[in-house]
């Protein structure tokens, strides 16, 4: 009965033309749309171009202070101590610019994911339906390997930060959407009537209920996000975003497993730091304080 | 009775997608059972009436599941009721447009909740600040209110630490302090008691009941414990499958159940306390053999009745309001009925 099947997997003919429709759209984009991924283009370009002068733009020494105070804010001396120690390293090893472009290029991604991701978030925890409809669709973006977007995305936008900047952005923003409507379904029934009870509105019921008791959850999410922007970032420097993804790829290209190592090192010192100073901001301050 | 404060009629709460078709059905004589059945709609509250008078504390009891919660949250409306009214001063609450409620809910009704409810993030003093500030207080206004009422509940000292920092009972302090803060007319209190110890719940009825003493609220109170609703209820409503099966003051639901389910609630519960004189007549005995001798009031409790029988050793006249003789109680009676408890009364 199911022979039909057995013979296709056998013999395999274009049956569903999926990856040809695809292409067409891509094509049709190209033709019709430029006008549209060019302004959308030019405005990411100055706000990443933005961040990263700034970031360059501040002295190596300043950047390191500023780091370590934060550092010794959030997390205590030892912290400070290693902020400087894994900041210097970068220094002497002579990658410092290509880590501010990173850097750079990570939170201009995560400030945009936020942007969209927050708000998609807190629409998909208030709407059962907006839910069902945008999981399938995070699942894509986080899941679809990268390469496969990367390559449309340098087609529309030309190559550069910007191309770069969209596929980071499809990559880290699904952690944070979905753990800003985790953190505010799980507000306890009680809690939001207790709100209701008092006389919230609506909006005061998200801004004074749901989302501060979300917030450690929803931190944990920009957490996420600015990780996997970072990781993504590295990737982005093939179609030109620049960065210490620049070196990494030198390194393959040349076989210099010494360039890698130094290059992957500063991705992962600058990953650490990142990590543990978003984590800081999303404990609980009661925790903190005792 | 003094001036009616809520007056619930007809309420009812169904839980579905068409609402009408379940009214209709009930409203031709079909059980709850019977509509859930043939609808699949769950029929939370049954067309429920009753009426609170001010400053009453009137206890909703039940079993879970008996529809108590529900019936507590139409009252503020937290639960949309699907038909009859809530009448609070004379206004339907259940006719109100939505900008006038939330402004009711600001001024003249709080609520407490079982799980304390309270805000994580907020210090115990912007806890009990809350109602305030949604209700757009001044700054000054509200600091002073605060405090005053963080020292009614004994909490004055404990305005900086955060709620997870403070015991069971104490968080239920600070719940009820957000609540009285905003110096509500009408005070809900859905089952605020029941997931803290047995101590410290005595220790919080007696502080509702010494804050009842200063400033009369009516308070609707939520529980599934007989025990706390003899203790601090003016009246009690016994709910049984949404719908209110009794409705009487402490004495009358313990001398006079209406049913097997209110009875079910005595198990545990020592209801001889709350016996009085007018409960320990013995029958047997001929009261117009009794002339001239010891007497008492009806209404005096079992305590002192005990105390004056046994140090008599002979038989008590107990005489009504109206100063008619009732009956009389004597020492085998009075041990008799003790023995037996309210259940034979």
């Amino acid at each position: 009965m199911f022979e039909w099947m057995q013979d296709l997997t056998d013999h395999p003919r274009e049956l569903l033309p999926l990856g040809r429709w695809v292409n067409a759209a891509v094509k049709y984009l190209l033709d019709n749309a430029s006008g549209v991924f060019d302004s959308v283009g030019v405005a990411v370009e100055a706000f990443a171009t933005g961040i990263e002068r700034g970031l360059l733009a501040i002295p190596a020494s300043l950047m390191i202070a500023m780091a370590v105070a934060l550092g010794v804010w959030r997390l205590g001396w030892r912290f400070g101590v290693f902020v400087a120690a894994a900041l210097l390293l970068i220094v002497v090893t002579g990658f410092w610019p290509q880590t501010m472009v990173t850097l750079g290029l990570t939170l201009s991604a995560t400030l945009i994911s936020l942007v969209f991701g927050i708000p998609l978030g807190i629409w998909c925890a208030r709407n059962d339906r907006v839910n069902a409809l945008v999981r399938p669709i995070l699942d894509f973006m986080q899941t679809m390997p990268a390469f496969v977007y990367l390559i449309p995305a340098a087609m529309l936008f030309g190559l550069g930060r910007v191309p770069g900047i969209f596929a980071t952005v499809i990559f880290a923003m699904p952690p944070v959407v979905r753990l800003t409507s985790l953190g505010i379904r799980q507000v306890s029934v009680e809690q939001v009537e207790a709100g209701s009870a008092f006389g919230c509105t609506g909006t005061q019921l998200l801004f004074k209920v749901q989302l501060p008791i979300a917030l450690p959850t929803l931190m944990a999410g920009v957490n996420q996000t600015i990780m996997m922007a970072l990781s993504m970032v590295i990737i982005a420097s093939m179609v030109g975003a620049g960065g210490l993804g620049n070196d990494v790829l030198a390194s393959i290209q040349r076989l210099d497993i010494g360039l890698g190592f130094e290059s992957g090192l500063a991705v992962v010192l600058l990953a650490i730091i990142l990590d543990r100073l978003t984590e800081s901001f999303g404990v609980p301050r009661l925790a903190r304080e005792s | 009775m003094s001036v009616k404060k809520i007056s619930v009629r007809g309420l009812y709460k169904i839980f579905g997608s068409d609402v009408s078709i379940a009214l209709g059905l009930l409203n031709q004589g079909l059980s709850k059972d019977e509509v859930f059945e043939r609808t699949g709609h769950v029929v939370g509250v049954n067309k429920v009436s009753f009426d609170v008078a001010a400053g009453e504390i009137y206890v909703l009891m039940g079993l879970s599941g008996s529809g108590k919660s529900t019936l507590i949250r139409l009252i503020n409306r937290l639960v949309e009721p699907s038909a009859g009214s809530v009448c609070i001063d004379g206004v339907d609450i259940a006719a109100m447009p939505q900008s006038q409620l939330l402004k009711w809910r600001r001024n003249r009704i709080a609520m407490v909740f079982q799980s304390f409810a309270l805000m994580p993030h907020r210090r115990v003093f912007d806890n009990v600040a809350f109602g305030l500030e949604i209700a757009g207080a001044k700054r000054a206004v509200r600091d002073e209110r605060v405090m005053q009422v963080l020292r009614q509940v004994g909490l004055h000292t404990y305005a900086g630490k955060y709620p997870a920092q403070l015991s069971g009972g104490m968080q239920q302090r600070v719940g009820l302090a957000r609540a009285l803060a905003v110096d509500p007319d009408i005070l809900l209190m859905d089952e605020a008691f029941s997931a803290l110890d047995p101590l410290k719940r005595t220790e919080m009825q007696d502080l509702v009941l010494d804050l009842q003493r200063e400033q009369r609220r009516t308070i609707l109170f939520v529980s599934h414990d007989l025990e706390e609703a003899l203790r601090i209820g003016t009246r009690i409503a016994i709910m049984e499958g949404g719908n209110l099966v009794q409705e009487g003051t402490p004495h009358e639901i313990i001398t006079r159940p209406a049913n097997d389910y209110v009875r079910r609630f005595f198990k545990g519960v020592d209801t001889s306390r709350y016996l009085t004189a007018g409960d320990l007549l013995d029958h047997g005995y001929n009261s117009s053999a009794f002339n001239g001798g010891p007497r008492m009031s009806s209404a005096t409790t079992l305590n002192e009745a005990m105390k004056a029988v046994l140090a008599l050793g002979e038989p008590v006249g107990v005489f009504d309001a109206a100063n008619h003789l009732l009956g009389c109680i004597t020492p085998n009676s009075l041990l008799v009925k003790i023995a037996e408890g309210a259940r034979h009364v």
